[in-house]
Protein backbone atom coordinates (compact mmCIF):
# COMPACT_ATOMS: atom_id res chain seq x y z
CA UNK A 1 0.00 0.00 0.00
CA UNK A 2 1.28 2.85 -1.17
CA UNK A 3 -0.62 6.69 -0.78
CA UNK A 4 1.20 9.77 -1.49
CA UNK A 5 -0.22 13.16 0.31
CA UNK A 6 0.55 16.54 -1.22
CA UNK A 7 -0.73 19.20 1.71
CA UNK A 8 -0.13 22.67 0.35
CA UNK A 9 2.83 22.81 -1.37
CA UNK A 10 4.46 25.53 -2.38
CA UNK A 11 7.73 26.76 -3.99
CA UNK A 12 9.95 29.50 -4.45
CA UNK A 13 12.76 30.87 -5.91
CA UNK A 14 13.85 34.45 -4.01
CA UNK A 15 11.06 36.28 -5.68
CA UNK A 16 9.96 33.92 -7.82
CA UNK A 17 6.62 31.46 -7.67
CA UNK A 18 6.90 28.57 -9.37
CA UNK A 19 4.14 25.68 -8.01
CA UNK A 20 1.46 27.15 -5.61
CA UNK A 21 -1.03 26.08 -3.56
CA UNK A 22 -0.65 22.36 -4.68
CA UNK A 23 -2.73 19.99 -2.93
CA UNK A 24 -3.25 16.06 -4.08
CA UNK A 25 -4.35 12.83 -2.52
CA UNK A 26 -2.90 9.97 -4.72
CA UNK A 27 -4.33 6.17 -3.85
CA UNK A 28 -2.09 3.30 -4.03
CA UNK A 29 -1.01 1.53 -7.28
CA UNK A 30 -2.29 4.58 -9.25
CA UNK A 31 -0.85 5.86 -12.77
CA UNK A 32 -0.63 9.99 -11.85
CA UNK A 33 0.51 11.46 -14.68
CA UNK A 34 1.06 15.41 -14.71
CA UNK A 35 0.79 17.35 -17.95
CA UNK A 36 1.07 21.08 -18.80
CA UNK A 37 2.99 23.63 -20.94
CA UNK A 38 6.60 23.79 -20.91
CA UNK A 39 8.28 25.89 -17.69
CA UNK A 40 4.90 25.66 -15.94
CA UNK A 41 6.85 23.63 -12.99
CA UNK A 42 6.06 20.15 -13.84
CA UNK A 43 9.55 18.82 -13.77
CA UNK A 44 9.42 20.63 -10.15
CA UNK A 45 6.79 19.04 -9.16
CA UNK A 46 8.30 15.38 -9.70
CA UNK A 47 11.98 17.20 -8.20
CA UNK A 48 9.71 17.96 -4.63
CA UNK A 49 8.46 14.21 -5.03
CA UNK A 50 11.94 13.16 -5.69
CA UNK A 51 13.68 15.47 -2.55
CA UNK A 52 16.18 16.65 -5.23
CA UNK A 53 14.53 19.91 -4.24
CA UNK A 54 12.97 20.86 -1.20
CA UNK A 55 9.04 22.58 -0.84
CA UNK A 56 8.95 26.15 0.61
CA UNK A 57 5.72 25.60 2.59
CA UNK A 58 3.85 22.78 2.70
CA UNK A 59 4.72 18.87 3.04
CA UNK A 60 4.52 15.78 1.17
CA UNK A 61 3.92 12.48 2.49
CA UNK A 62 4.19 8.83 1.61
CA UNK A 63 2.55 6.34 3.34
CA UNK A 64 1.55 9.22 6.39
CA UNK A 65 4.95 9.87 7.08
CA UNK A 66 7.07 13.18 5.66
CA UNK A 67 9.20 11.68 2.82
CA UNK A 68 13.23 12.09 3.43
CA UNK A 69 14.93 14.84 2.61
CA UNK A 70 17.25 13.42 0.41
CA UNK A 71 16.49 11.21 -2.60
CA UNK A 72 16.23 7.52 -1.32
CA UNK A 73 15.46 3.93 -2.38
CA UNK A 74 11.90 3.86 -1.43
CA UNK A 75 11.74 6.19 -4.94
CA UNK A 76 12.65 5.29 -8.13
CA UNK A 77 13.51 7.33 -11.33
CA UNK A 78 14.22 7.45 -14.75
CA UNK A 79 14.97 10.50 -16.68
CA UNK A 80 14.70 11.53 -20.19
CA UNK A 81 18.53 10.91 -20.05
CA UNK A 82 21.85 9.73 -18.24
CA UNK A 83 20.11 7.88 -15.89
CA UNK A 84 21.96 4.73 -16.47
CA UNK A 85 25.97 4.49 -15.62
CA UNK A 86 27.74 4.99 -18.87
CA UNK A 87 30.94 2.75 -17.57
CA UNK A 88 29.16 -0.24 -16.31
CA UNK A 89 27.55 -2.49 -18.50
CA UNK A 90 23.92 -3.38 -18.70
CA UNK A 91 24.19 -6.06 -15.98
CA UNK A 92 26.25 -4.01 -13.94
CA UNK A 93 23.70 -1.18 -14.03
CA UNK A 94 21.19 -3.46 -12.64
CA UNK A 95 23.18 -5.00 -10.46
CA UNK A 96 24.34 -1.78 -8.86
CA UNK A 97 21.42 -0.77 -6.57
CA UNK A 98 21.53 -4.35 -4.44
CA UNK A 99 25.51 -4.48 -4.26
CA UNK A 100 25.23 -0.62 -2.73
CA UNK A 101 22.67 -1.46 0.11
CA UNK A 102 24.26 -4.73 0.84
CA UNK A 103 28.04 -4.18 1.38
CA UNK A 104 28.28 -0.90 1.92
CA UNK A 105 32.52 -0.93 1.81
CA UNK A 106 33.15 -2.21 -1.08
CA UNK A 107 29.75 -1.80 -2.98
CA UNK A 108 30.32 -5.38 -4.77
CA UNK A 109 28.98 -8.96 -4.19
CA UNK A 110 30.87 -12.17 -4.30
CA UNK A 111 30.28 -15.81 -4.60
CA UNK A 112 26.57 -17.16 -4.09
CA UNK A 113 25.51 -14.02 -3.43
CA UNK A 114 26.62 -12.35 -6.51
CA UNK A 115 25.21 -15.23 -8.18
CA UNK A 116 21.75 -15.03 -7.02
CA UNK A 117 22.00 -11.49 -7.22
CA UNK A 118 22.90 -11.99 -11.17
CA UNK A 119 20.24 -14.28 -11.71
CA UNK A 120 17.72 -11.95 -10.51
CA UNK A 121 19.61 -9.23 -12.52
CA UNK A 122 18.86 -11.33 -15.67
CA UNK A 123 15.86 -12.12 -15.10
CA UNK A 124 14.76 -8.70 -14.87
CA UNK A 125 16.40 -7.91 -18.45
CA UNK A 126 15.10 -10.66 -20.29
CA UNK A 127 11.55 -9.11 -18.71
CA UNK A 128 12.27 -5.80 -19.95
CA UNK A 129 13.85 -7.29 -23.31
CA UNK A 130 17.69 -6.68 -22.60
CA UNK A 131 19.11 -10.00 -22.20
CA UNK A 132 20.68 -10.72 -25.58
CA UNK A 133 22.84 -6.89 -24.38
CA UNK A 134 23.36 -8.38 -20.89
CA UNK A 135 27.58 -7.80 -21.75
CA UNK A 136 27.05 -4.08 -23.74
CA UNK A 137 27.62 -1.13 -22.53
CA UNK A 138 24.66 1.67 -22.40
CA UNK A 139 26.57 3.51 -25.09
CA UNK A 140 26.38 0.55 -27.26
CA UNK A 141 22.42 0.79 -26.90
CA UNK A 142 19.64 2.82 -28.60
CA UNK A 143 17.75 5.47 -26.70
CA UNK A 144 15.04 3.13 -25.89
CA UNK A 145 17.04 0.54 -24.72
CA UNK A 146 19.10 3.02 -22.41
CA UNK A 147 15.56 3.70 -21.13
CA UNK A 148 14.65 -0.37 -20.83
CA UNK A 149 18.00 -0.54 -19.11
CA UNK A 150 16.65 2.85 -16.68
CA UNK A 151 13.59 1.02 -15.95
CA UNK A 152 15.57 -2.45 -14.89
CA UNK A 153 17.99 -0.54 -12.27
CA UNK A 154 15.51 1.43 -10.86
CA UNK A 155 13.02 -1.71 -10.50
CA UNK A 156 15.37 -3.98 -8.80
CA UNK A 157 15.07 -2.06 -5.72
CA UNK A 158 11.28 -2.76 -6.11
CA UNK A 159 10.68 1.16 -5.51
CA UNK A 160 7.03 2.06 -3.32
CA UNK A 161 7.14 4.73 -5.83
CA UNK A 162 9.02 5.37 -9.48
CA UNK A 163 9.07 8.85 -10.79
CA UNK A 164 9.51 9.12 -14.82
CA UNK A 165 10.62 12.46 -15.97
CA UNK A 166 9.18 12.39 -19.69
CA UNK A 167 11.01 9.12 -20.25
CA UNK A 168 9.98 8.64 -23.99
CA UNK A 169 10.42 12.30 -24.83
CA UNK A 170 13.39 11.45 -27.02
CA UNK A 171 12.19 8.64 -28.23
CA UNK A 172 10.96 7.82 -32.28
CA UNK A 173 6.90 7.04 -32.03
CA UNK A 174 7.84 3.29 -33.07
CA UNK A 175 9.78 3.00 -29.79
CA UNK A 176 7.77 4.94 -27.75
CA UNK A 177 5.06 2.91 -28.33
CA UNK A 178 6.38 -0.32 -27.14
CA UNK A 179 7.82 1.33 -24.41
CA UNK A 180 4.34 2.12 -23.04
CA UNK A 181 3.04 -1.48 -23.52
CA UNK A 182 6.22 -2.06 -20.90
CA UNK A 183 5.85 0.49 -18.62
CA UNK A 184 1.98 -0.34 -18.51
CA UNK A 185 2.41 -3.90 -18.25
CA UNK A 186 5.54 -3.51 -15.32
CA UNK A 187 3.08 -1.04 -13.64
CA UNK A 188 0.44 -4.06 -13.39
CA UNK A 189 3.02 -6.58 -11.81
CA UNK A 190 4.58 -4.73 -9.49
CA UNK A 191 1.31 -3.26 -7.95
CA UNK A 192 3.57 0.32 -7.56
CA UNK A 193 2.74 3.85 -7.93
CA UNK A 194 4.05 5.44 -10.90
CA UNK A 195 4.09 9.57 -11.38
CA UNK A 196 5.10 10.67 -14.97
CA UNK A 197 5.93 13.99 -16.13
CA UNK A 198 4.79 14.80 -20.08
CA UNK A 199 3.77 17.14 -22.61
CA UNK A 200 2.27 14.20 -24.84
CA UNK A 201 -1.84 14.20 -24.41
CA UNK A 202 -2.62 11.03 -25.92
CA UNK A 203 -0.05 9.25 -24.29
CA UNK A 204 -1.10 10.51 -20.55
CA UNK A 205 -4.65 9.70 -21.21
CA UNK A 206 -3.24 6.20 -22.58
CA UNK A 207 -1.30 5.16 -19.55
CA UNK A 208 -2.58 7.23 -16.75
CA UNK A 209 -5.23 6.03 -14.45
CA UNK A 210 -5.40 9.56 -13.32
CA UNK A 211 -4.13 12.82 -15.08
CA UNK A 212 -3.44 16.13 -13.26
CA UNK A 213 -2.53 19.15 -15.62
CA UNK A 214 -0.35 21.83 -14.09
CA UNK A 215 -0.50 25.61 -15.03
CA UNK A 216 -1.02 29.01 -13.73
CA UNK A 217 -4.73 30.14 -12.72
CA UNK A 218 -3.62 33.87 -12.32
CA UNK A 219 -1.45 35.22 -14.43
CA UNK A 220 0.12 39.22 -13.52
CA UNK A 221 1.30 40.45 -17.26
CA UNK A 222 3.73 43.11 -15.26
CA UNK A 223 5.42 40.41 -12.95
CA UNK A 224 4.97 36.93 -14.20
CA UNK A 225 6.85 35.57 -11.42
CA UNK A 226 4.08 36.63 -8.99
CA UNK A 227 2.18 33.69 -9.25
CA UNK A 228 3.02 30.31 -9.32
CA UNK A 229 1.31 27.13 -11.51
CA UNK A 230 -1.14 24.66 -9.26
CA UNK A 231 -3.17 22.10 -10.01
CA UNK A 232 -5.78 23.48 -12.89
CA UNK A 233 -7.63 20.54 -13.93
CA UNK A 234 -7.64 16.56 -12.42
CA UNK A 235 -9.29 13.63 -14.09
CA UNK A 236 -9.85 10.25 -13.46
CA UNK A 237 -8.70 8.80 -16.80
CA UNK A 238 -9.72 5.25 -15.74
CA UNK A 239 -12.15 4.78 -13.29
CA UNK A 240 -11.77 2.85 -10.99
CA UNK A 241 -14.21 0.19 -11.48
CA UNK A 242 -12.66 -0.08 -14.91
CA UNK A 243 -9.10 -0.51 -13.38
CA UNK A 244 -10.39 -3.05 -10.87
CA UNK A 245 -11.48 -5.01 -13.37
CA UNK A 246 -8.06 -5.01 -15.54
CA UNK A 247 -6.86 -6.12 -12.59
CA UNK A 248 -9.28 -9.30 -12.25
CA UNK A 249 -9.07 -10.05 -15.62
CA UNK A 250 -5.23 -9.91 -15.42
CA UNK A 251 -4.85 -12.46 -12.64
CA UNK A 252 -7.62 -14.75 -13.89
CA UNK A 253 -5.82 -14.91 -17.37
CA UNK A 254 -2.62 -15.95 -15.06
CA UNK A 255 -4.72 -18.28 -13.54
CA UNK A 256 -5.61 -19.72 -16.91
CA UNK A 257 -1.98 -19.83 -18.08
CA UNK A 258 -1.20 -22.12 -15.07
CA UNK A 259 -3.75 -24.44 -15.56
CA UNK A 260 -3.02 -25.02 -18.99
CA UNK A 261 0.24 -25.36 -18.61
CA UNK A 262 0.00 -27.83 -15.72
CA UNK A 263 -2.71 -29.61 -17.47
CA UNK A 264 -0.15 -30.02 -20.51
CA UNK A 265 2.44 -31.73 -18.32
CA UNK A 266 0.50 -33.34 -16.50
CA UNK A 267 -2.16 -35.74 -19.06
CA UNK A 268 -0.63 -35.36 -22.24
CA UNK A 269 -4.43 -35.73 -23.86
CA UNK A 270 -3.94 -36.08 -27.97
CA UNK A 271 -5.48 -32.92 -29.55
CA UNK A 272 -5.60 -31.60 -25.58
CA UNK A 273 -5.70 -28.38 -24.08
CA UNK A 274 -8.97 -27.07 -25.65
CA UNK A 275 -11.44 -27.79 -22.69
CA UNK A 276 -9.68 -26.75 -19.96
CA UNK A 277 -9.11 -23.54 -21.75
CA UNK A 278 -12.76 -23.18 -22.57
CA UNK A 279 -13.75 -24.13 -19.02
CA UNK A 280 -11.72 -20.85 -17.10
CA UNK A 281 -12.40 -18.87 -20.17
CA UNK A 282 -15.54 -18.71 -19.65
CA UNK B 1 36.95 22.50 -58.41
CA UNK B 2 35.97 21.61 -54.89
CA UNK B 3 36.46 23.65 -51.81
CA UNK B 4 40.01 22.75 -50.53
CA UNK B 5 38.73 21.39 -47.16
CA UNK B 6 37.14 18.88 -49.27
CA UNK B 7 39.95 16.72 -49.85
CA UNK B 8 41.14 14.25 -47.90
CA UNK B 9 44.15 12.05 -48.35
CA UNK B 10 44.11 8.12 -48.77
CA UNK B 11 45.61 5.92 -46.08
CA UNK B 12 48.79 5.10 -48.24
CA UNK B 13 49.08 9.00 -48.69
CA UNK B 14 48.39 9.78 -45.34
CA UNK B 15 51.55 7.85 -43.73
CA UNK B 16 53.76 9.08 -46.14
CA UNK B 17 52.89 12.77 -45.89
CA UNK B 18 53.31 12.30 -41.71
CA UNK B 19 56.58 11.10 -42.44
CA UNK B 20 57.85 13.76 -45.06
CA UNK B 21 58.46 16.59 -42.36
CA UNK B 22 60.26 14.21 -40.23
CA UNK B 23 62.72 13.09 -43.45
CA UNK B 24 63.04 16.84 -44.45
CA UNK B 25 64.12 17.85 -40.94
CA UNK B 26 66.57 15.04 -40.66
CA UNK B 27 67.71 15.51 -44.67
CA UNK B 28 68.08 19.32 -44.29
CA UNK B 29 70.48 18.31 -41.00
CA UNK B 30 72.79 16.30 -43.07
CA UNK B 31 72.72 18.61 -45.77
CA UNK B 32 73.79 21.29 -43.77
CA UNK B 33 76.15 19.08 -41.48
CA UNK B 34 78.14 17.44 -44.30
CA UNK B 35 78.51 21.49 -45.76
CA UNK B 36 79.64 22.56 -42.60
CA UNK B 37 82.21 19.33 -42.23
CA UNK B 38 83.28 19.95 -45.66
CA UNK B 39 84.58 23.14 -44.74
CA UNK B 40 85.83 22.33 -41.13
CA UNK B 41 86.04 18.86 -40.16
CA UNK B 42 86.68 19.37 -36.45
CA UNK B 43 82.82 21.22 -36.26
CA UNK B 44 81.03 21.19 -33.35
CA UNK B 45 77.90 22.72 -33.87
CA UNK B 46 76.06 20.21 -36.29
CA UNK B 47 78.14 17.20 -35.67
CA UNK B 48 77.60 13.84 -38.03
CA UNK B 49 75.48 10.84 -37.41
CA UNK B 50 78.35 8.76 -36.97
CA UNK B 51 79.56 11.34 -34.43
CA UNK B 52 76.36 10.82 -32.35
CA UNK B 53 76.69 7.05 -32.27
CA UNK B 54 79.72 7.39 -31.16
CA UNK B 55 79.47 9.25 -28.33
CA UNK B 56 76.22 7.44 -27.14
CA UNK B 57 77.84 4.03 -27.45
CA UNK B 58 80.96 5.10 -25.56
CA UNK B 59 78.56 7.21 -22.66
CA UNK B 60 76.19 4.02 -23.04
CA UNK B 61 78.67 1.23 -22.10
CA UNK B 62 81.85 2.61 -20.69
CA UNK B 63 81.96 3.54 -16.71
CA UNK B 64 82.05 7.36 -15.77
CA UNK B 65 85.62 7.30 -13.93
CA UNK B 66 84.21 10.53 -11.52
CA UNK B 67 80.69 8.78 -11.09
CA UNK B 68 81.22 5.13 -11.59
CA UNK B 69 78.18 4.60 -13.39
CA UNK B 70 77.20 4.36 -17.20
CA UNK B 71 76.61 8.10 -17.31
CA UNK B 72 73.71 7.55 -19.91
CA UNK B 73 71.62 4.82 -18.17
CA UNK B 74 72.43 6.67 -14.96
CA UNK B 75 71.56 10.15 -16.12
CA UNK B 76 67.91 8.33 -17.48
CA UNK B 77 67.19 6.39 -14.57
CA UNK B 78 67.80 9.47 -12.38
CA UNK B 79 65.14 11.91 -14.45
CA UNK B 80 62.99 9.21 -14.59
CA UNK B 81 62.98 8.45 -11.52
CA UNK B 82 62.25 12.04 -10.04
CA UNK B 83 59.97 12.55 -13.10
CA UNK B 84 57.78 9.31 -11.82
CA UNK B 85 57.86 10.31 -8.36
CA UNK B 86 56.34 13.97 -9.19
CA UNK B 87 53.99 12.76 -11.44
CA UNK B 88 52.47 9.77 -9.48
CA UNK B 89 52.22 12.39 -6.23
CA UNK B 90 50.70 15.17 -8.66
CA UNK B 91 48.16 12.52 -10.22
CA UNK B 92 47.40 11.02 -6.94
CA UNK B 93 46.85 14.29 -4.96
CA UNK B 94 45.13 15.89 -7.69
CA UNK B 95 42.49 12.13 -8.01
CA UNK B 96 42.14 12.64 -3.94
CA UNK B 97 41.73 16.38 -3.58
CA UNK B 98 39.98 16.54 -7.39
CA UNK B 99 37.06 14.23 -6.46
CA UNK B 100 37.01 15.31 -2.56
CA UNK B 101 36.90 19.24 -3.30
CA UNK B 102 34.54 18.78 -6.69
CA UNK B 103 32.03 16.54 -5.51
CA UNK B 104 31.45 17.49 -1.25
CA UNK B 105 29.15 20.99 -2.12
CA UNK B 106 31.13 22.37 1.63
CA UNK B 107 34.81 21.27 0.58
CA UNK B 108 34.42 22.64 -2.87
CA UNK B 109 33.01 26.38 -1.56
CA UNK B 110 36.10 26.50 0.68
CA UNK B 111 38.65 25.52 -1.57
CA UNK B 112 38.15 26.02 -5.27
CA UNK B 113 38.78 29.93 -5.19
CA UNK B 114 41.97 28.83 -3.08
CA UNK B 115 43.05 26.51 -5.74
CA UNK B 116 42.36 28.56 -8.54
CA UNK B 117 44.62 31.03 -6.83
CA UNK B 118 47.28 28.50 -6.03
CA UNK B 119 47.51 26.97 -9.70
CA UNK B 120 48.61 30.38 -11.33
CA UNK B 121 51.35 30.78 -9.28
CA UNK B 122 54.40 30.46 -11.58
CA UNK B 123 56.10 27.23 -9.94
CA UNK B 124 59.85 28.35 -11.32
CA UNK B 125 59.67 31.91 -9.38
CA UNK B 126 59.12 29.59 -5.98
CA UNK B 127 61.82 27.46 -6.44
CA UNK B 128 64.48 29.46 -4.42
CA UNK B 129 62.15 29.01 -1.83
CA UNK B 130 61.91 25.26 -2.55
CA UNK B 131 65.37 25.27 -2.34
CA UNK B 132 65.69 27.11 1.01
CA UNK B 133 63.24 25.05 2.53
CA UNK B 134 63.86 21.50 1.35
CA UNK B 135 67.63 21.97 0.57
CA UNK B 136 69.28 21.45 -2.79
CA UNK B 137 68.19 17.51 -2.85
CA UNK B 138 65.59 15.60 -4.56
CA UNK B 139 63.35 16.41 -2.36
CA UNK B 140 62.86 19.89 -3.38
CA UNK B 141 63.22 19.02 -7.41
CA UNK B 142 59.75 16.41 -6.93
CA UNK B 143 58.28 19.27 -4.77
CA UNK B 144 58.79 21.43 -7.48
CA UNK B 145 56.99 19.11 -10.53
CA UNK B 146 54.26 18.69 -7.81
CA UNK B 147 53.84 22.40 -7.41
CA UNK B 148 53.64 22.95 -11.14
CA UNK B 149 51.13 20.15 -12.05
CA UNK B 150 49.37 18.75 -8.90
CA UNK B 151 46.96 22.13 -9.42
CA UNK B 152 46.09 21.68 -13.19
CA UNK B 153 45.20 17.98 -12.54
CA UNK B 154 42.95 18.73 -9.59
CA UNK B 155 41.19 21.48 -11.31
CA UNK B 156 40.87 19.21 -14.18
CA UNK B 157 39.33 16.41 -12.34
CA UNK B 158 37.00 18.91 -10.25
CA UNK B 159 35.66 19.82 -13.79
CA UNK B 160 35.11 16.59 -14.58
CA UNK B 161 33.46 16.11 -11.45
CA UNK B 162 31.22 18.59 -11.95
CA UNK B 163 30.10 17.10 -15.69
CA UNK B 164 29.20 14.40 -14.51
CA UNK B 165 25.03 14.50 -14.88
CA UNK B 166 23.24 15.53 -11.46
CA UNK B 167 20.44 12.99 -13.08
CA UNK B 168 23.22 9.93 -12.14
CA UNK B 169 24.17 11.39 -8.58
CA UNK B 170 20.58 11.83 -8.07
CA UNK B 171 20.00 8.42 -9.88
CA UNK B 172 22.74 6.65 -7.56
CA UNK B 173 21.09 8.31 -4.52
CA UNK B 174 17.58 6.67 -5.44
CA UNK B 175 19.49 3.33 -5.44
CA UNK B 176 20.42 3.54 -2.10
CA UNK B 177 24.30 4.40 -2.70
CA UNK B 178 25.66 6.72 0.12
CA UNK B 179 28.44 9.21 -0.46
CA UNK B 180 31.52 6.61 -0.44
CA UNK B 181 29.86 4.38 -2.97
CA UNK B 182 28.95 7.21 -4.86
CA UNK B 183 32.15 7.75 -4.80
CA UNK B 184 33.88 5.12 -5.45
CA UNK B 185 31.49 3.64 -7.67
CA UNK B 186 30.04 6.52 -9.60
CA UNK B 187 32.52 9.15 -9.71
CA UNK B 188 36.18 7.37 -9.38
CA UNK B 189 35.45 5.07 -12.56
CA UNK B 190 34.41 8.08 -14.38
CA UNK B 191 37.17 10.77 -13.29
CA UNK B 192 40.00 7.62 -14.20
CA UNK B 193 40.19 8.32 -18.07
CA UNK B 194 40.28 12.00 -18.03
CA UNK B 195 43.07 11.79 -15.22
CA UNK B 196 44.82 9.21 -17.52
CA UNK B 197 44.21 12.52 -20.06
CA UNK B 198 45.66 15.23 -18.16
CA UNK B 199 48.69 13.39 -16.95
CA UNK B 200 49.20 12.84 -20.66
CA UNK B 201 49.32 16.32 -20.84
CA UNK B 202 51.15 17.21 -18.28
CA UNK B 203 54.18 15.44 -19.53
CA UNK B 204 55.45 18.12 -21.03
CA UNK B 205 55.36 20.67 -18.15
CA UNK B 206 57.06 17.59 -16.01
CA UNK B 207 59.94 17.13 -18.17
CA UNK B 208 60.28 21.13 -18.09
CA UNK B 209 60.69 20.96 -14.35
CA UNK B 210 62.71 18.22 -14.34
CA UNK B 211 65.21 19.90 -16.61
CA UNK B 212 65.28 23.32 -14.83
CA UNK B 213 65.73 21.63 -11.36
CA UNK B 214 68.28 19.58 -12.97
CA UNK B 215 70.04 22.47 -14.61
CA UNK B 216 70.24 24.45 -11.39
CA UNK B 217 71.43 21.78 -9.23
CA UNK B 218 72.35 17.93 -9.51
CA UNK B 219 74.62 15.33 -9.15
CA UNK B 220 73.47 13.44 -12.67
CA UNK B 221 70.48 13.29 -14.96
CA UNK B 222 69.26 14.20 -18.82
CA UNK B 223 68.88 17.71 -17.67
CA UNK B 224 71.90 18.23 -15.90
CA UNK B 225 74.34 16.36 -18.86
CA UNK B 226 72.56 18.96 -21.35
CA UNK B 227 73.37 21.96 -19.37
CA UNK B 228 77.07 20.50 -18.38
CA UNK B 229 78.26 19.52 -21.56
CA UNK B 230 76.81 23.01 -22.95
CA UNK B 231 80.23 24.85 -21.67
CA UNK B 232 82.40 22.52 -24.21
CA UNK B 233 79.80 23.47 -27.09
CA UNK B 234 79.52 19.18 -26.97
CA UNK B 235 76.30 19.40 -29.42
CA UNK B 236 77.27 15.38 -30.11
CA UNK B 237 75.84 14.79 -26.71
CA UNK B 238 72.82 17.47 -26.55
CA UNK B 239 70.90 16.35 -29.47
CA UNK B 240 71.04 12.48 -28.96
CA UNK B 241 69.77 13.48 -25.12
CA UNK B 242 67.35 15.98 -26.58
CA UNK B 243 65.90 13.13 -29.03
CA UNK B 244 65.84 10.55 -26.47
CA UNK B 245 63.90 12.47 -24.09
CA UNK B 246 61.45 13.11 -26.72
CA UNK B 247 61.30 9.64 -27.30
CA UNK B 248 60.82 8.44 -23.93
CA UNK B 249 58.25 11.32 -23.47
CA UNK B 250 56.65 9.93 -26.84
CA UNK B 251 56.36 6.46 -24.93
CA UNK B 252 55.01 7.84 -21.80
CA UNK B 253 52.50 9.08 -23.72
CA UNK B 254 51.87 6.04 -25.87
CA UNK B 255 51.57 3.79 -22.52
CA UNK B 256 49.24 6.24 -20.95
CA UNK B 257 46.95 6.02 -23.96
CA UNK B 258 47.13 1.99 -24.31
CA UNK B 259 46.49 1.97 -20.23
CA UNK B 260 43.43 3.87 -21.02
CA UNK B 261 42.30 2.31 -23.45
CA UNK B 262 42.78 -0.90 -21.85
CA UNK B 263 41.38 0.06 -18.32
CA UNK B 264 38.09 2.16 -19.39
CA UNK B 265 36.69 0.78 -22.97
CA UNK B 266 33.32 2.32 -22.25
CA UNK B 267 35.26 5.15 -22.31
CA UNK B 268 36.04 4.73 -25.71
CA UNK B 269 32.61 3.91 -27.17
CA UNK B 270 31.35 6.69 -25.81
CA UNK B 271 33.64 9.15 -27.86
CA UNK B 272 33.11 6.92 -30.92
Amino acid sequence: MTTIILDNVWKEYEDRVVLERVNLALDDHEFLVIIGPSGVGKTTLLRLLLSQEQPSRGRILIDGEPIASEPTADRGVVFQRYSVFPHRTVLGNVMLGPQWAGAPILGRFFGARRRELESRAMALLERVGLADSARKYPAQLSGGMQQRLALAQALIMKPKVLLLDEPFGALDPGTRKSMHQLVRELWEENAMTIVMVTHDLSEAFLLGTRVIAVDRPRNDPQAPERFGATIASDFEAKFRSVRDSRRFEAEREKLRLTLVSADSTQNSLPGGISPVRALVKD
Amino acid sequence: MRRIINYAPRVGVRVILAALPFVAVLAIYLIASNARLAIEPNDKLMPAFATFWATLTRLATTIDKATNQYLFWWDTWLSLQRLFLGLGISALAGLVLGILVGFIPYLRATFEPFFAAFSLIPPLAVLPILFILFGLGEVSKIVLIVFGIAPFIIRDVMLRVASIPAEQIIKAQTLGANTWQMISGVVLPQVMPRLIDSVRLSLGAAWLFVIAAEAITAEGGLGYRIFLVRRYLAMDVILPYVAWITLLAFLMDWGLRRLAAAAYPWDRIKAA
